[in-house]
């Protein structure tokens, strides 16, 4: 039963790293880049139902969607500035530019909300599920958070296969220069996927300050890591990829904390990492591209 | 691309510079006309600057991100504790210069051999792995180091996971570090180390290696098909800069009486980038002063304390459009009409 739980909590660990690592995995299928500061947005997203909920009453959909248009904003507005100009330069470049505007969005927040941890307010006053007799327990949160999970698999999915602005997605993804020949905008559609990302990081910071209720500016940066390693574990670029490698980081985690050593949480994490690389470096749905010469 | 004769002149004008600074200091401090918290802070300057140069032949010279330094150099300084209480407490070495010579070696190579196991599996991909995986090497060696123990029992070692529970006198106490350390590094050892730094750093990157490792920055393929073998050189690049912030780390973590695990966090790699792109990427010279200058500012500006990260992360941003954003560039060309354009060559190989 113990075994059982743990489980549980590591399915919904993982669930919450799957959908950061989507707005990884999609940025970087499309702009080819390691978009650091994704972290960072989520912590923003948490901060603002925070906010909403807290100081201006706001009722929980209400301040869930408020978060989501900020960061859907943040998301486009930190491509517009930071990331757009630098199109044609070395990944490099990037590299420091993503990590300069993470520090910029930890450091914002540092100043407004301050240092001090927030206790994150219980807004789904969800009921806990007994199972087996009361042996097994499982919060409501994690209940919603398994299927918020396999709601948004389920609708990019369907976006990416079959809508118009899905299919210029994959095609930009694919190859950069034949889709702008065919007269897709690439601009545009890379400022979707950001928007996307990022509207999903606000549904992730909920998720993720609703499971673990402490909120200080630091809080994104952790899980974002963690889920850029899921996304690298999935295949990277790859959505399916992107769940898979998240839930099975999730319950890495969690098992090795409960039954190898809490201290090596996240060491035990990175090691799969690291292990990853070594063995599939292509991660287990991602597939080898070839380089043309 | 510059000439031999150029690049020999700018060598020599660092190690000039370098040396004359260290006369100055030496007779500064000799006459006590030097503050005593700028005193205090030469050895960390020393260390920075180590990490900087090193950092930068990663960055620049081979063009890959590198975001755990701080775990290369957190092994360096607890290594160079070990060996250093080890040689103390098994061998009566009293000698403090021999102790932290063999310390500082032993912090090198620790440091270089773990480079090499990361760079091994990461340094074959293509992409930005290694900083994600570097990024994660510093996060485990924080993790690993709150658990290690390692305590000395005559010439015995012993050393324990997760328990404290050992013979002898602690050297490594798990999460509170080290602690009771005799501090032996001095001013001198500092100089000599950074000396030894840049020696090494301007002596591969101006060799057939260094040309070979810029090579393959520049232009994978093309490198590749003149036969260079990019991941040996890679690795050149980033073992040899594992070893040097081993060695800084030890030289470090010897001039502090307490250093616990957690001062090597993910903040400070990304500080040492920080010096490192002011300092310009690829410029040598530039990392010193920015990793000096940066070490000593924020202890006078303190009272600016919590924007210092915020000018950072702008600093970073900014740097990067200025020198990477066609349309910045001309702008700066505009405004500051006595920068030097860069060569042709350069130009044509970006096109």
């Amino acid at each position: 039963m113990v075994f059982l739980s743990n489980l549980v909590n590591g399915i919904s660990l993982g669930s919450i790293y799957a959908i950061i690592a989507l707005g990884y995995t999609m940025v970087y299928g499309i702009a080819k880049m390691l978009n650091f500061a994704h972290g960072d947005v989520i912590m923003v997203g948490a901060y603002i139902i925070f906010c909403a909920a807290q100081y201006w009453n706001l009722p929980f959909i209400v301040s869930l969607l408020i978060a989501m248009a900020v960061c859907t904003l943040l998301g486009i507005t930190i491509e517009k500035l930071a990331y757009k100009p630098l199109r044609q330069a070395t990944s490099l470049a990037v590299l420091i530019t993503a990590i300069g505007m993470s520090y910029l969005l930890q450091n914002t927040a540092l100043l407004i909300w301050g240092a001090n941890p927030k206790v994150f307010p219980d807004l789904m006053n969800l009921n806990t599920l007994q199972l087996f007799d009361g042996q097994l327990s499982i919060k409501g949160e994690i209940l919603v958070t398994i299927a918020a999970n396999i709601i948004i698999m389920i609708a990019l999915t369907m976006f990416t296969s079959r809508t118009k602005m899905g299919k210029a997605m994959r095609c930009v993804s694919e190859d950069r220069g034949a889709a702008e020949l065919m007269g897709i905008n690439v601009n545009r559609t890379i400022s979707v996927t950001f928007a996307i990302g990022s509207a999903l990081a606000a549904i992730a910071g909920m998720l993720l300050c609703s499971s673990y209720p402490l909120l200080q500016p630091t809080t994104g940066s952790m899980p974002g890591i963690k889920a850029f390693t899921a996304a690298v574990f999935g295949g990277i670029g790859s959505i399916p990829g992107a769940m898979l490698g998240g839930i099975l980081l999730g319950i890495i985690e969690i098992l090795g904390k409960a039954y190898i050593s809490t201290e090596l949480g996240d060491a035990i994490v990175f090691a799969v990492l690291i292990i990853v690389l070594l063995v599939r470096p292509t991660g287990l749905l991602g597939k080898a591209v070839r380089e043309k010469v | 691309m510059r000439t031999k004769k150029a690049r020999f002149i700018t060598s020599m004008v660092t190690y000039g510079v370098v040396i004359a600074l260290f006369i100055i200091l030496t007779v500064m401090i000799d006459n006590k006309s030097i503050s005593r918290t700028l005193k205090g802070q030469l050895i960390p300057i020393c260390s920075w600057i180590v990490m900087a140069v090193s950092l930068n032949l990663v960055v620049g010279i081979s063009g890959e991100l590198s975001l755990g330094h701080a775990g290369f150099m957190s092994l360096g300084a607890f290594s160079g504790i070990v060996m250093s209480g080890w040689l103390l407490n098994g061998f009566q070495m009293e000698d403090p210069s021999l102790r932290l010579i063999l310390a500082i070696l032993a912090g090198g190579l620790v440091a270089g051999v773990v480079g090499a196991l990361i760079g091994i599996p990461v340094l074959r991909l293509r992409g930005d792995y290694l900083a994600i995986v570097t990024l994660a090497f510093g996060e485990i060696i924080k993790n690993v180091m709150n658990c290690v123990y390692v305590a000395v029992e005559g010439k015995q070692l012993h050393w324990g996971f997760l328990t404290n529970e050992l013979p002898g006198t602690l050297l490594l106490n798990g999460p509170m570090g080290a602690v009771k350390v005799k501090a032996i590094s001095t001013f001198t050892a500092g100089f000599l180390l950074v000396m030894f730094t840049l020696i090494v750093v301007l002596n591969l990157a101006n060799s057939r290696s260094g040309r070979a490792i810029m090579a393959a920055r520049d232009n994978r393929i093309a490198a590749e098909s003149m036969g260079i073998h990019i991941t040996k050189y890679k690795m050149m690049a980033f073992v040899t800069a594992a070893v040097l912030a081993g060695m800084a780390g030890a030289l470090y973590g010897l001039s502090m009486a307490t250093l616990v695990p957690t001062k090597f966090s993910f903040n400070e790699s990304i500080n040492v980038l920080v010096f490192v792109v002011l300092g310009g990427i690829g410029n040598i010279p530039g990392s010193i002063v920015s990793a000096a200058a940066l070490t000593i500012l924020p202890e006078k500006l303190r009272f600016l304390q919590n924007y210092r990260m915020l000018a950072y992360a702008v600093l970073l941003i900014l740097a990067m459009l200025l020198s990477n954003n066609p349309v910045m560039k001309s702008l700066l060309k505009k405004l500051i009409p006595w920068r030097k354009k860069p060569a042709d060559g350069e130009e044509a190989m970006r096109a």
